[in-house]
């Protein structure tokens, strides 16, 4: 690993400052330390931002679930708060990876580095979620803008996320049996008008399916979507599975999620 | 200009960059207190700092799991952690396990239904089997095949240390 200064500032606005085009800030780091290991990314600065205490923590509100950028998958997992009000979201933070990487992982990281089959983005497309910066907020579906790319911009850190409450909500994972990265992963979740189906790990950035959202927005049962066919075009195709076999996993595990529901 | 012998070769650094952090720890029981570069690996920092080479670097990737430690008490894999990320913090290696020349329940367990071939992924196996137990006290098999997920083994496939897990979980 190429040497880097290390910073480990109290407050958003110290960290803040000390970002330039050649730093990154650090999390829990089991994303970005491998790539800075493996060479695939180095920076002249790390800034750890798990001193800044306003960025840990769970708050639920009536509609609300506000999830802090530092807080770790497994607080997510274990919090009685997320477990009542979003019970999907507790079981996804409690599947990503294994033990030790959601001891330290982080959510703020998870969907700062977007990675194409990172388990998180599901759930704020899903969960209409509203990311808090530092400088703004972003609609989840506006944050995610590609493979790795969000529109966050230098210097802009993610300091919450905020989940909409759904009626009913489900999370189905096919995942990479020695990543735990999801191969495919389905968020299903049914709002008051609509529902959404958020797909990762099928194409190069997490979406929304309209189709088989709008066929559950009208009826929310496994009947509604029987025999939807999922289009494999865009999708990704590598040693773990073809893009027709994600195709099919797509709507295999909407099915999953709705019934689950 | 400065010359950096850490790692085994040599790297030449100019201009004014900071490169050395000082990070205390307290591991298996005795503060200790180093200047090492900023980027050093918590797993570098244990077995070149600390000759504590019981913990082991499998992968590198964070995929293995043989370089789990633990961190204030929770288990999390070494190799992905930079020393100076968890200055002040308490660490137990596989080394400080054992008390007074008595070997930990977990150690026991996999010794006796011999919970392991070459031993090479056992130190990260065995601390990260401690924290499962301590999360929860009688985990079924399926319990501990998920919690054991991010270890990998080799050579016994997963049986014997299963059946350590559970002989553990009637000792601790």
């Amino acid at each position: 690993m190429k040497s880097f200064n290390y910073h480990a500032p109290k407050d958003v606005k110290d960290a803040s400052k000390l970002a330039s085009s050649s730093s990154a800030f650090l999390a829990g780091g089991m994303t970005t330390i491998p790539s800075m290991k493996l060479g695939l990314a180095s920076y002249k600065d790390v800034i750890d931002i798990k001193n800044i205490k306003k960025l840990s923590g769970i708050k639920v509100s009536g509609k609300t679930v506000t999830v802090g950028a530092t807080t770790k998958h497994v607080e997510v997992a274990t919090s009685k708060d997320v477990k009542k009000a979003i019970p999907a979201l507790a079981k996804l933070a409690g599947n990503i990876g294994d033990a030790q990487v959601r001891n330290r992982g982080t959510i703020g990281g998870s969907i700062s580095n977007n990675d194409p089959s990172a388990c998180y983005p599901s759930a704020c497309m899903a969960l209409n979620a509203v990311i808090h910066t530092n400088k703004r907020k972003i609609d989840a579906e506006k944050f995610f803008t590609g493979m790795f790319e969000t529109a966050l911009k230098s210097g802009e850190l993610v300091e919450a996320v905020e989940f909409q409450i759904p009626e009913k909500a489900d999370y189905q994972k096919h995942p990479n049996p020695a990543s735990r990265y999801a191969i495919i992963g389905v968020f299903v979740a049914k709002h008051k008008k609509d529902v959404n189906v958020a797909v990762t790990g099928a194409k190069s950035c997490v979406y929304i399916d309209k189709d088989l959202s709008k066929k559950l927005s009208s009826n929310f049962s496994v009947s509604a979507i029987e025999g939807t066919e999922v289009k494999s075009s865009g999708m990704n195709s590598d040693m773990h599975a073809s893009a027709e076999y994600r195709a099919n996993l797509v709507s295999l595990y909407a099915k999953k999620a709705v019934e689950a529901c | 200009m400065f010359i950096n012998f850490t790692y085994g070769y040599i790297r030449i650094y100019s201009g004014r960059r900071r490169l050395m952090t000082k990070v205390t720890l307290e591991v298996n029981g005795k503060k200790v207190s180093k200047d090492v570069p900023d980027h050093t690996l918590l797993s570098v920092f244990l077995r070149d700092n600390l000759n504590l080479t019981g913990t082991h670097v499998g992968c590198d990737t964070s995929q293995c799991g043989a370089c789990v430690v633990h961190v204030n008490g929770k288990s999390i894999k070494s190799c992905s952690t930079l020393a100076a990320d968890i200055e002040g913090s308490k660490v137990t290696t596989i080394e400080g396990l054992a008390k007074d020349g008595k070997l930990h329940p977990m150690q026991a367990a996999f010794k006796k239904t011999h919970g392991l071939q070459c031993g090479y992924c056992t130190p990260g196996m065995v601390m990260s089997a401690v924290d499962l137990l301590q999360t929860k006290k009688n985990p079924s098999d399926q319990e501990i095949r998920e919690w054991l997920e991010g270890n990998i083994c080799r050579c016994t496939g997963y049986q014997n240390i299963v059946a350590a897990v559970k002989e553990a979980a009637t000792k601790m």
